[in-house]
């Protein structure tokens, strides 16, 4: 049986990574259409910028992060000083790492859902007197919603394992910003390998879920 | 119907594109061996395609003008477009399809009367069979009346049978919808039966014009055929 504090953890991990996930939709949708349908200068650029997070040690991605967000930070200082907004060491943190972490996957597989949609459906539409707002909503995403689907649960998956930017950016203060990994990486230095095991089976049935799902969407979109 | 096309220069893959000609009858074709450009005269005229030089008018609006900076887009042009896999829309029904470009100035009832298509509207597009996929994207094109009807080889992926009954469909459709239309085909008899006048295309260049019966004097078959 799991521990009211156990459970706090479990709630808190899939509730900022749901938030990271539901934060980079709307810009990571964005961007992965005007990859896969658009040219433009610096186009390239971009699409190493995105990729970057995947290759990088993630402690790097969270050095950077904390650099710009902490008080004295470019973000950070505007964020403090206009909102009254403080971001390091707080729940806001870990969704900051755990959406700039889950945003490449975001991107790549909602690129090739839209890359998958023919063009000429989209040229049809237009023929018919529709918008290009109408030609998204009507026939690109719907077209594209499998993959997307596919891609949204990844880029959950990978906001639930979320370590290495998150300790650094968010720290670990139990209650607050204590996720399931970082949970149990505190738990084995402790020796307590009993109650880590238990968080780690939680861990990996959750992080088992949403990739199984995931896979399904990806491979009923082919 | 009149539609001008003047100046156009258009490189592709292994020649340029080159095209002036003016179109008044109710139903020309396009013919010519694959690859001639015909698919790109369609495109051009129906805005999916730009030119680095073209002229494009449509009963005296001016469509396409590249030396004004002008280009009308493909929403606001009113021709309609039927390639030759139909390009349905997938995930919608029959009538999501038939309904999805219609403003309620064309009948939905008289074009799938015409068309027979009546019992199909809530049927699925994977369910269709060929010859039905063709008759719904031609009634879809025809629905958001349109003032041209580009038909880019509708009949091409249908058995001999099929043609021959779509092919009848098309000819109702110039006879009692009276929509001009612009028929691009590589198949003498089904230019034969449906068309005024055709246009020969090849690598890129008019070669010559007439009436189909001038053209193909030779008995009905593939002798013309230049694939």
């Amino acid at each position: 049986m799991m521990s009211s504090e156990e459970w706090q953890i479990l709630g808190l991990t899939v509730r900022t990574a749901g938030l990271a996930t539901l934060l980079i939709l709307p810009p990571g949708l964005l961007l992965a259409w005007l990859l896969a349908r658009t040219r433009w200068r610096g186009k390239s650029l971009v699409e190493t910028l995105v990729a970057l997070p995947l290759v990088m040690p993630p402690v790097a991605t969270g050095l950077i992060l904390l650099k710009a967000f902490g008080r004295r930070g470019p973000i950070g200082h505007f964020l403090h000083d206009t909102l009254g907004l403080d971001v390091v060491f707080t729940w806001r943190a870990v969704v900051l790492a755990m959406a700039v972490m889950a945003f490449p996957l975001l991107v790549r597989s909602a690129r090739v859902a839209f890359e998958g949609v023919p063009h000429r459906l989209e040229q049809i539409a237009r023929t018919l007197g529709a918008r290009e707002g109408r030609v998204f909503f009507t026939i690109t995403l719907p077209l594209a919603a499998r993959g997307i689907l596919g891609g949204t649960l990844l880029a959950f998956a990978r906001a639930l394992g979320e370590f290495g930017a998150t300790i650094l950016v968010a720290g670990n203060i139990p209650g607050r910003t204590t996720t399931l990994s970082l949970a149990i990486y505190q738990l084995v230095q402790l020796g307590q390998d009993e109650d880590a095991f238990r968080l780690l089976a939680v861990s990996v049935a959750v992080a088992f879920a949403a990739v199984w799902l995931s896979e399904w969407f990806l491979r009923g979109r082919a | 119907m009149k539609l001008v096309i003047r100046d156009v220069r258009l490189p592709l893959a292994h020649f340029e594109l080159r095209l002036d000609v003016e179109i008044t009858h109710q139903v020309t074709a396009l013919f010519g061996p694959s690859g001639a450009g015909k698919t790109s005269v369609l495109d051009l005229i129906a805005g999916l395609r730009q030119a680095p030089s073209a002229y494009i008018e449509l009963d005296g609006r001016v469509l396409t003008d590249t030396s004004a900076r002008k280009e009308v887009p493909a929403r606001d042009r009113h021709i309609g477009y039927v390639p030759q896999d139909g390009a349905l829309f997938p995930h919608l029904s029959v009538r999501g399809n038939l309904l999805y470009g219609n403003k309620g100035d064309t009948s939905l009832d008289r074009v799938t009367g015409v068309l027979e298509i009546g019992h199909l509207l809530d049927r699925r597009i994977g369910d269709l069979s060929g010859g039905e996929k063709q008759r719904v994207a031609l009634a879809r094109a025809l629905l958001s009346s349109p003032r041209l009807l580009l038909l880019d080889e509708p009949l091409a992926a249908l058995d001999e049978e099929l043609k021959m009954r779509v092919l009848s469909y098309l000819q109702r459709v110039r006879d009692e919808l009276r929509v001009p239309m612009l028929y691009v085909s590589h198949t003498t008899d089904e230019l034969r039966a449906l068309c005024d006048e055709v246009l020969v295309l090849d690598r890129g260049l008019l070669r010559g014009r007439g009436e189909p019966r001038e053209l193909f004097a030779a008995p009905a078959g593939a002798s013309h055929d230049p694939d």
